[in-house]
């Protein structure tokens, strides 16, 4: 685990690939090259990658996405996506207009 | 805060069966889903289940998300729809999206059945319309019938994918394609049988280049890859289609979990993120059980017996039940989930190359590679025989756990024995008397009646058939060989269609006697 998180590990530079442009998040349209370029800007955990980029933000909630952004993030780092921490779960779990989440039902008793 | 004794969070097969297990020992229940309609998967779902009886086999898939929510309704279960479960806290607190508003519940158990989403994969394109998955493409037929296109390619060889095929074509879409990246037929070779009889081409170790079209899908260009899955150049096939279905797994849905703080893995084998948990379901969290595809991919019949299992560990972990009950009641579904799990397909042979049968009998290469078993490779199972007059063919190649031909059969001449995965054998001396009830129970469609000599040198074929319309006797037309393409001159000369076959239809076609253990589907012309 916290050989992944090394931050002094070398993993090489950026270097441009054709697919680049391709969307991977839908919803806040963020491409792979985009994914790409984040990790060697040193984002290394799926949590930076979201907050740096807002991939798996947007209305499908990374239900599309999430699985693709951390396959790309490993190979990135050189690892297995299943050494990668996934981003945190919390509520709410899925998107929700603002004004019901605040609307919290009145207690009858 | 409304409370109850067990939340159940999804309303699929696992969810239903655990409500259904703890409403019997006495728990208020309720089930949270976020769909308009209950029954997960189960409601799309219009093939016939594998298994035994007490798996529900040969039962279409929708019918028993129907017999469950009868179940669950009898037994006082209260399933709340349109119910999304936003949030899974501390001290089993469950909040719940209803209407406008957000509302707090609290139950003394908690079970959560989330199921799985589908999984994607990218290429050059693959956000236009006209991709969607696989499940996508059965919510749009089955439950709110619509066709999702005319000309389709789809991407996936497991059982979604060829389930998906199957029910494309029935609903009247021309599949042109199916293609996996893999070596290999991922799912049942019964299912990819029935698919390449109908005339769907197979392109194993082939995937998606690139969807073509401005502003919608209007083709698609495959190409075959390497075994380190790498494009080979010069091998690009293009098809003329509107849609592209991919059906390349599930992951399972396990957010909330982690979310309450269980202890999770990330385990390949099951598909992704899961909660570690014990063989009936618990969690980490002390009261918070899990059951079906969100602790694990698995088909929707383990996932009902993994739901009774967490239904009844969560009943005794309230007290509704005695502790020494607990092993005895658990002993039939253990089981039963043991039956499951058997043959080439189960959990512990998942991406093992299985070269021979459980009976020693090489397995069919062109099925893994085509989808078809070839003329040669039928003659050495055991299923297939030779005999004068009418006699059943069981075109059952590969070990999966599933007997409902043999309690079809009442005359005794099909029988599988007691270890459920062998393959179907037709009895010595045992007579068939062309009553077409094995035909119709085989939820592979692998059985088919056949005379091989009718004595005016032709042989009479019986097929399962489900397509509308139904031809009639007389039809003339052409019969399809396994793999799909015209073998010979065929001719409609039996239709059968009763209750007790629950829609498959039987059709029976005279063909030239050479071609009796050739034909296989029958085209009209």
């Amino acid at each position: 685990m916290n050989t992944i998180n090394d931050r002094t590990r070398d993993i090489g530079p950026f270097v441009p690939a054709d697919d680049d442009d391709m969307l991977i998040c839908r919803c806040e349209e963020i491409t792979k090259g985009e994914i790409r370029k984040a990790v060697h800007d040193g984002m290394w955990t799926l949590t930076e990658i979201r907050r740096y980029l807002r991939t798996g933000m947007g209305l499908c909630q990374g239900q599309t996405c999430s699985k693709l952004v951390k396959s790309i993030v490993a190979r990135e780092l050189g690892i297995s996506p299943a050494e990668l921490e996934p981003a945190t779960s919390r509520v709410p779990m899925r998107p929700i207009e603002m004004q019901v989440f605040a609307n919290e039902a009145k207690e009858d008793e | 805060m409304k409370r109850y004794d067990l939340i159940i969070v999804g309303a699929g097969p696992s969810g239903l069966s655990a409500a259904v297990e703890a409403a019997k020992r006495g728990l208020k229940v309720v089930v949270f889903d976020e769909n308009e309609k209950p029954g997960g998967q189960l409601f799309k779902q219009i093939h016939k289940f594998f298994g035994s009886k007490e798996h529900r086999a040969k039962v279409r898939g929708f019918v028993i998300g129907q017999q469950l929510l009868e179940e669950a309704d009898k037994e006082g279960v209260e399933v709340v729809l349109n119910a999304t479960v936003i949030g899974l806290y501390q001290d089993h607190e469950v909040v719940v999206k209803l209407g406008d508003e957000v509302v707090h519940f609290k139950g003394d158990a908690i079970v959560i059945a989330t199921g799985a989403a589908e999984n994607m994969v990218t290429f050059e394109g693959w956000t236009l319309p006209g991709v969607i998955g696989a499940g996508a493409a059965q919510t749009m037929m089955n439950l709110h019938g619509i066709k999702p296109g005319k000309k389709i390619l789809m991407l996936g060889s497991g059982n979604v994918g060829l389930v998906v095929s199957f029910q494309l074509m029935q609903c009247g879409c021309d599949v042109v394609a199916l293609v996996d990246a893999a070596p290999r037929v991922g799912g049942y070779g019964v299912h990819a049988a029935k698919v390449a009889r109908t005339g769907v081409p197979f392109y194993l170790s082939h995937t998606i280049v690139k969807a073509e079209g401005e502003t919608e899908v209007t083709g698609v260009t495959i190409a075959e890859v390497d075994d380190r899955f790498q494009f080979i150049p010069g091998t690009e096939k293009h098809f003329d289609v509107d849609t592209i279905c991919l059906a390349v797994g599930l992951s399972p849905m396990s957010q909330l979990l982690k979310m309450a703080g269980a202890k999770m893995e990330d385990n390949p084998r099951k598909g992704g993120q899961v909660p570690v948990c014990d063989e009936y379901g618990r969690t980490s969290l002390p009261g918070v059980f899990v059951a079906g595809d969100v602790s694990g991919i698995e088909e929707a019949s383990s996932a009902m017996i993994e739901g009774r299992m967490a239904g009844i560990v969560a009943a005794e972990y309230l007290g509704y039940m005695e502790e020494t009950d607990l092993d005895h009641q658990l002993k039939e579904l253990d089981d039963a989930l043991d039956g499951l799990r058997q043959g080439m397909f189960a959990p512990k042979n998942r991406g093992k190359a299985i070269e021979t049968t459980e009976e020693g009998i090489e397995i069919s290469k062109n099925l893994l590679k085509h989808g078809f078993v070839s003329d040669e490779e039928i003659e050495r199972f055991p299923g297939v025989t030779h005999r004068v007059g009418v006699h059943p063919v069981m075109e059952c190649t590969q070990n999966i756990p599933c007997n409902p031909c043999q309690d079809a059969c009442k005359k005794g001449c099909i029988s599988i024995g007691s270890n459920i995965t062998s393959l179907p054998i037709v009895v010595e001396g045992s007579e068939c008397i062309n009553c077409g009830m094995c035909v119709a129970s085989c939820s592979g469609q692998a059985i088919f009646l056949v005379d091989e000599d009718l004595g005016d040198g032709f042989a009479s074929v019986t097929l399962p058939y489900e397509f509308l319309p139904l031809p009639e006797i007389g039809t003339k037309g052409k019969g399809l060989g396994r793999d799909g393409k015209v073998v010979c001159e065929a001719e409609v000369i039996q239709v059968r269609d009763v209750k007790a076959f629950d829609k498959t239809s039987l059709l029976t076609i005279k063909v030239p006697k050479e071609y009796a253990m050739k034909a296989r589907f029958f085209q009209a012309v």
